[in-house]
Order: structure tokens, then sequence, then C-alpha cells
């Protein structure tokens, strides 16, 4: 597969951790920086090396929700679902975004420039609800200001590509 | 080879057995009867099922027979007003995770669950139910599988990987939203590692994994686990 430079660093990462099976959660990290996210066809590659069953790999790939099993967009909304967010009504957000811009939570637009993530608290509760558009996070968030914001920072990346 | 022996108390009795046996085993020993789901003679306890919790004086923690080596002086009570209480509500939430109705389940009255639950006298279930409803895969020539009934006790998940050795099947996600795969995730006719030795719809408490076609009562044979192991035994 994929034989990039990333492969290269991949090799590199599994021969820091001697191969050992023990280490399959740090290989899964280094992979994961290494190429974003982790499909079936690395998780098998992965499996493959350190000799281990693929249902096993892929069992612990998905009980970490760290790791992403599909490629992310170009653009990641990531919607807070700790205690406060929820309280404070991220839930309808997250429903009017799936409808505004056709996608389900965890995933990705078909188009591939937008996914939508959820997160538990990232440390800000006292500005419930809160959506981060890629970097920016955007606190008191309601349903009109995030969608706008989302609609902005897909114009631009369409504005680039023209 | 000397086995240190270990003398304790259960339910009153005084047992010897060796070092490094649990609870369950040297109740077993002495013909007192645990109820047990997940714990299947011959694969390693999983210790998820709860059902197994025993008091042990001294402390008020509770612990799973299953998976608790026994101590020298321990006194094990495997049968209380409280446990027995306890005992209900594990069952209770089993039922209520996800869409058991015996009455259209191909394992009713040959299912471990329905006998536990017969036994605790479990006749309603005071949790809002889950009703899931995910996919049957049906895709294998033969085993079918129906998360619906599903009691993740991993019966199949051990029997897999232990006795066959292929470990075709495994657990994805986590809590609620955990389930047994195939590989990786793939409809069970793709699964290329599994051999189709159907071990996994022997041990299978309830009608989560069975046979098409097949009577229940011919397929479910839990004991053949330890048959196994036994038989393995003899080969070396």
């Amino acid at each position: 597969m994929k034989d990039d430079k990333r492969r290269g660093l991949l090799e590199k990462v599994l021969k820091d951790h001697g191969y050992q099976e023990s280490a399959l959660l740090e290989i899964l990290h280094g992979a994961q920086e290494i190429y974003g996210f982790l499909d079936k066809e690395l998780l098998t590659e992965i499996a493959g090396v350190l000799n281990l069953p693929p249902s096993q790999v892929y069992g612990v790939a998905t009980f970490y929700s760290f790791f992403k099993l599909r490629k992310p967009g170009e653009h990641v909304v990531t919607a807070c679902l700790g205690t406060a967010c929820y309280v404070k009504g991220v839930e309808p957000i997250i429903a009017a975004i799936e409808e505004e811009f056709h996608l389900k939570r965890g995933g990705s637009t078909e188009d591939g420039k937008l996914s939508i993530l959820q997160t538990r608290c990232i440390g800000a509760c006292a500005m419930a609800p809160i959506i981060s558009i890629d970097d920016v996070i955007i606190g008191k968030a309601t349903k009109e200001v995030v969608i706008k914001h989302i609609k902005q920072v897909l114009g631009e990346t369409k504005a680039e590509a023209v | 080879m000397n086995q240190h022996t270990m003398k304790l108390k259960i339910d009153g009795i005084e047992v010897e057995c060796v070092e490094g046996s649990t609870i369950l085993t040297a109740a077993k020993a002495i013909g007192i009867n645990i109820p047990t789901l997940c714990y299947l003679d011959g694969l390693t306890p999983y210790g998820g099922c709860r059902l197994c919790l025993v008091e042990v004086s001294g402390t008020s923690k509770l612990f799973p027979a299953c998976a608790t080596p026994v101590a020298s002086g321990m006194e094990v009570t495997t049968q209380s007003p409280k446990l027995y209480e306890y005992r209900k509500m594990v069952l209770q939430t089993l039922l209520a995770e996800r869409t058991h109705i015996c009455a259209v389940c191909i394992a009713n009255d040959h299912c471990e669950l329905q006998a536990i639950a017969n036994q605790h006298g479990v006749d309603h279930v005071f949790y809002e139910r889950n009703w899931s409803s995910n996919k049957i895969d049906s895709t294998h020539n033969f085993l079918v599988i129906d998360p619906n009934r599903c009691i993740l006790c991993t019966r199949c998940v051990r029997v897999c990987d232990e006795l066959e050795g292929v470990h075709t099947l495994d657990l994805k996600f986590r809590g609620k939203n955990t389930d047994v795969i195939m590989d990786q995730d793939e409809p069970w006719v793709k699964a290329c590692s599994c051999t189709s030795c159907r071990k996994c719809a022997k041990v299978c408490p309830v009608g989560a994994i069975y046979i098409e076609g097949e009577n229940i009562e011919y397929t479910k044979d839990p004991d053949v686990a330890a048959f196994i192991v036994e038989r393995r035994k003899r080969l070396k």
C-alpha cells in the first residue's frame, strides 16, 4: 500500500517499538499521526506486521474515540457534547448543521469538504454551547451564527480553488 | 510439583483447594451452584456479566466468583437476600439492554439467560428497554448472528480465539455501541479467517448466534469448550 514517504515513517514507528504486539496502541497513535486517519487497509497491514488478528486491531481502534477511521473533511466542525454544552442545547445545532449541509455526525459531506465530529468537554463551559470550526471556537453558539460561519469557510475554499 | 493448598469457607462449609483456583471452582467442588452467564468451563474467565458476584467477609465490595482467586481464611457467602436482589437487577439490565423477546426467539426454552431469569423470579423488567434494531447478519452459509439478542458475554470471541485459534470474532466500539464483529467488521461471508467451525453457535448462551435450519437444541453445546480442552491435554 501507499509506497510513499509515509510508508517509511510508519516503518520507523514499527521498528521503534520492536514490532511488539503489546505496543499496538502506540503504533496506532503513530500511524494516525502520519496518515491522519486509520482505514481498514492500514489496520490490516499493521495487524499483519504485528501478527495480531485483524478483528482485534479493529476492536482496539474503534474502542478509543481518539482514533479516526475515516478521512476527515477539508474543514472539520467539532461540536462539544460535554454536560454544559448539552444542557445549553448543542443538540439542535448539530441537527441543523446535519440538515443544512447534508451530512451525519461522525461523517463527511459527499464532496469531502466538511465533516462534523463530536467531542467531550473542551474546557470552556462558561461559553456553552460550543462549536469549533477548524481552529476557530464559537462560544454561546446559535444555529444561525454557526451555519453562517461554516458557509463562509466553505465559500473561501471555493474562491481559492477557482 | 508441590502445589500449595488453601483452606477457606464457602457458605459456612470448609473447603480445601489449590492456590490459584477461583471461588467459583472451589464452590463447584463442594456442590455449591453460583449462577453464571459469561463464564464457561474451558475458557478464560471474563468477569463481564456480574451474575456470579459473591460476598467476602471483611469487605463490603462484591467479587465476581469466576475471576477471584481464593485466599487462605477467606469466608465467602454465595447466597443472601442482597445478592439475590443484585442478581435480579443484573438480569433485568441484561434484558433491557437489547431486544429480548422470548416468544419469538429461536433459543426459547434453550436459553441460559431465560433459565436464570426464571430461577430468580424475574417476571418483569423494571427498566426502560432499549429495543435495539441492529441488522442481522445471515450472509454466512449457515451461521447467523442477531446482535439484538446478544448479551456481549464474549463466549464466542473467546472460543474463537482460544480454542479454534483464528480470532475471527472480536468486539467493536464500547459501552452501549459495543457489538460482535467478524474480522474488520465485515459481513460474515467475507470474513476470510472464519473456519465455519460453529463453536461460537454451540457456546452462545442465548439465541444470538445460531445455525440456520438446525434445531437449536442440537446446536447448543456449551460443554464442548471443556471437552476440547480436555482432549487437547490428552493429545500432549
